[in-house]
């Protein structure tokens, strides 16, 4: 295969998996469900009619057994999802961090040792820091951002009469700069930039780390900026002066070795 | 309750570079050692699922676990200092290998005038360029050519690759490996830098660039250029790392007595001198003392300090009174000054790459320009970098670009492979009030003082900065980038922010008992059966990554160790 061929075939790889994930039910694209699974895997819930015939829980074609919740709560999970597209929202190049499944991974981090902050220092009196000191709050990570979804809901309500999810994407995103430029009244005396670097964090690890984390879906994330994920050497390709387009591989391609 | 164990020549505390070069060494001369390590044994194996930036880089598999033990700081001397809750510019390695098996392999001599930085000084600009608080400026005791043997031993047992560079110090020997491969981006550094008249230079790495067998008859492979050295282990061994190198050839002597999960609480001491040690099973809790002839200290740069501190080994420095030696001239890295490049139609391989790939000119380092105009000493590399840009952890998007949203998405993914940028890397010299002591109020888990860090950059670092980011804008001008943002301005320190690791001083080596801690074998002064090995021992940073010189010293102190067993005292009179 010459380079020119092999460069076109990893482009089509590349084209027809993105058509999979925006076709298939991962997304939901088409079939639309009832209740409170329906609800978790709605794309759009402003756009369609929900469906409530408990029959099509059969055909649901969940393909992927990553997508399922260990710590959020359904309703915390849309506001996530809703929260992580303006983070790192769908466009030209492909999937924003919805359709990427960067909620499921946030959820999964979350439910895990990191969310309970288990290898931070967790000893003595927790002062108000000096900028240059980095944050010292006694709040863990999975309490910081289950306070941030419902502040995010309640600065929402006060300033557009409507939860987060609901708001048009221009207004989600100026309630998100708010909460980046600490305008917003968290808990206690935690600032509203703390949870909003949190969010930011957790979007693009969900966004770029390999997918057995239960984000990037397909490695989407990784071929949309051309990043060949985890493979074993670029011997040749580093010593090329042209650019070398590589298909993706995750972790799981090491596996058996 | 303690349990006494039976005595034993030599115990290291420690088993990453320095621990294990000791231990190496001792051990082949047939000394009995008890290597005493606080995280686990590593070999290859441990890294098959190894690319994984995500549990590696940003959820730190290989480092110190901060709920048990971690820093404080504090930018001034008044101000109070708080504990770095979780991490951000400083990674502290676990377990054996340490820091070294997370290393990046950039492996740097030191420059002759680095050794004998206050006398050189003097002599080409008078006492009046050294300002009043950079009085700990001194030299180390000795020379750059009582060095290059013990250079050149860890350079063979490492493998490091490089190409001889006129501006550093001669060398007896050339690099036992040639140097690593040019990709694209270093051949666009390398044009601009001959253009200017500049002799331009592969960085020396440990990333080894053809298979080799040391000394020692320890055979590796070369480096795959798969982009994940910092943070991560090499799974095929290619890297310099401890634990595939001096570690093994410990083990093999059968002399090497290697407990893991032992973090060692405190030193013991009577008249003088250490008794030995007493470390916890980090698993069961147990608690042992572990009596020596020689306790050698070789822990990270922190932690070295903080045992002397916590067991009434030395004396303590004041800021104030600039007297005591234990914690003193704790120095950093400068970065200030570099460039980033943007290209709207040009892509580089960036996905690949090696912690050490790169290329680098020495016109700006050390004393290798005149300074006699310029308000500031010593200098920086200029240079650029391959490590391979992992997605998490690099988005760079040109100056004034949000850090979040539809714009920073478009970017981030626009200039993902079109970015590349021309740095610095600067020396970074004492300041009587940058250092280390013990913190009044936060402990570890086992209720022992956490090391207090007070800590600034320098007038000389901000004037040093200034300086290097006229020359880092000349060449990405030359290079002809469409977008540059140059960085002119250091910030205040950030621990939270800031992206160096390289952290030296605190337990320094030198001449004189009443300014350093230690002698040139690292042996100290205040209790000679004590040896402290580590960039601790440095009395200033380089314009370097500090392995090369900390590997150097570590063979020095191996033999130093082996006089001490036979004759006793003290093996430089002060």
């Amino acid at each position: 295969m010459s380079e020119q061929e092999k460069k076109e075939s990893v482009l089509d790889k590349r084209s027809s998996r993105r058509t999979f994930i925006k076709n298939s039910g991962l997304t939901v694209g088409g079939v639309v469900l009832g209740g409170a699974l329906g609800s978790l895997l709605i794309k759009d819930d402003k756009s369609t009619t929900h469906n409530t015939d408990t029959q099509n829980h059969a055909k649901t074609p969940i393909a992927n057994p990553n997508i399922a919740l260990m710590f959020f709560t359904p309703n915390q999970y849309q506001i996530t999802q809703a929260a992580v597209e303006r983070i790192f929202p769908e466009d030209a190049n492909g999937p924003g961090a919805k359709e990427l499944n960067a909620a499921v991974y946030i959820d999964h981090q979350l439910a895990g040792p990191w969310g309970s902050n288990v290898k931070d220092y967790r000893l003595g009196a927790f002062y108000k820091a000096e900028e240059n000191q980095g944050p010292q709050t006694k709040l863990l990570r999975k309490d910081l951002f289950l306070a941030g979804l419902d502040s995010l809901n309640k600065y929402s309500n006060d300033q557009y009469k409507a939860d987060f999810k609901e708001l048009e994407a221009t207004q989600q995103d100026e309630v998100l700069l708010a909460f980046s430029e600490d305008k917003v009244e968290l808990y206690g005396k935690v600032s509203s930039s703390q949870f909003f670097s949190l969010l930011r964090t957790l979007t693009i690890e969900g966004v770029y780390a390999d997918p057995m984390y239960g984000g990037n879906n397909e490695m989407v994330g990784w071929s949309m900026r051309k990043y060949p994920g985890s493979r074993m050497q670029y011997v040749a390709e580093i010593q090329d002066e042209k650019f070398i387009e590589l298909e993706p591989q995750s972790l799981n391609s090491h596996m058996g070795h | 309750m303690v349990t006494k164990l039976p005595k034993v020549p030599v115990v290291v505390v420690g088993m990453g570079w320095a621990g294990g070069i000791v231990s190496a060494e001792l051990t082949k001369a047939g000394i009995s050692v008890v290597g005493l390590e606080r995280g686990k044994d590593r070999t290859t194996a441990d890294y098959a699922m190894g690319h994984d930036e995500l549990r590696y880089q940003h959820r730190q598999e290989l480092m110190q676990d901060l709920s048990k033990e971690t820093i404080t700081y504090r930018n001034t001397v008044s101000g109070k200092a708080l504990p770095m809750r979780h991490y951000g510019t400083f990674i502290v390695g676990d377990g054996v290998g340490g820091a070294g098996s997370h290393w990046n392999g950039q492996t740097y001599r030191f420059l002759p005038y680095d050794f004998e930085i206050r006398t050189k000084t003097i002599e080409r600009y008078g006492i009046e360029k050294i300002p009043a608080w950079m009085e700990g400026l001194n030299d180390w005791g000795i020379t750059y050519d009582e060095m290059e043997p013990y250079y050149d031993t860890f350079e063979k047992m490492a493998g490091i690759s490089g190409e001889t560079v006129e501006l550093w110090g001669k060398r007896t020997n050339p690099y036992p490996t040639p140097p690593l491969v040019k990709t694209q981006l270093m051949k666009e550094f390398e044009k601009a830098a001959t253009s200017f008249g500049y002799k331009p230079f592969v960085i020396p790495a440990a990333n080894l660039s053809e298979s080799y067998t040391n000394p020692d008859g320890i055979s590796r492979g070369a480096c795959q250029y798969c982009a994940y050295c910092e943070n991560f282990g090499c799974e095929y061994g290619a890297k310099g790392d401890p634990a595939v190198t001096v570690i093994p050839v410990a083990k093999q002597t059968g002399k090497l007595d290697l407990r893991t999960h032992s973090n060692v609480l405190e030193l013991t001491k009577s008249g003088g001198k250490a008794d030995g040690v007493i470390y916890v099973d980090m698993l069961t809790g147990e608690k042992f003392e572990q009596p020596a002839d020689v306790v050698v200290v070789a822990s990270y740069v922190f932690n070295n300090s903080r045992l002397l501190l916590n067991s009434g080994i030395g004396t303590p420095y004041d800021p104030k009174t600039g007297k005591g030696t234990i914690g003193k001239n704790y120095c950093y890295q400068v970065t200030a000054g570099g460039s980033q490049l943007f290209f709207e139609d040009r892509e580089f391989n960036l996905y690949g790459g090696a912690g050490a790939l790169g290329i680098e000119i020495a016109e700006y380092m050390g004393d290798n320009f005149d300074h006699a105009e310029v308000d500031f000493l010593h200098g920086a590399g200029i240079r650029s970098t391959q490590y391979g840009d992992r997605p998490i952890a690099v988005n760079r998007v040109p100056a004034g670009t949000p850090a979040w949203g539809a714009e920073f998405k478009e970017k981030s993914i626009k200039y993902a492979n079109s970015n590349f940028p021309v740095k610095t890397q600067g020396a970074s010299l004492p300041h009587k009030e940058n250092y280390l002591d013990l913190d009044p109020e936060f402990k570890d888990e086992f209720g022992y003082p956490l090391l207090r860090m007070t800590y600034e950059y320098t007038d000389n670092d901000r004037a040093m900065g200034k300086y290097m980011s006229a020359i880092t804008r000349k060449f990405a001008e030359e290079i002809g980038a469409d977008i540059i943002d140059t960085n002119e301005v250091q910030a205040p320190f950030n621990v939270n922010k800031d992206g160096n690791t390289h952290n030296t001083g605190g337990v320094i080596m030198g001449t004189d008992p009443e300014k350093s801690a230690l002698n040139t074998y690292l042996q100290m002064w205040e209790a000679e059966n004590v040896f402290v090995l580590g960039a601790s021992a440095f009395p200033h940073n380089s314009c370097f990554n500090p392995t090369g010189t900390l590997g150097a010293l570590s063979y020095r102190a191996a033999e130093g160790i082996q006089k001490y067993l036979k004759e006793g005292g003290l093996l430089v009179k002060a």
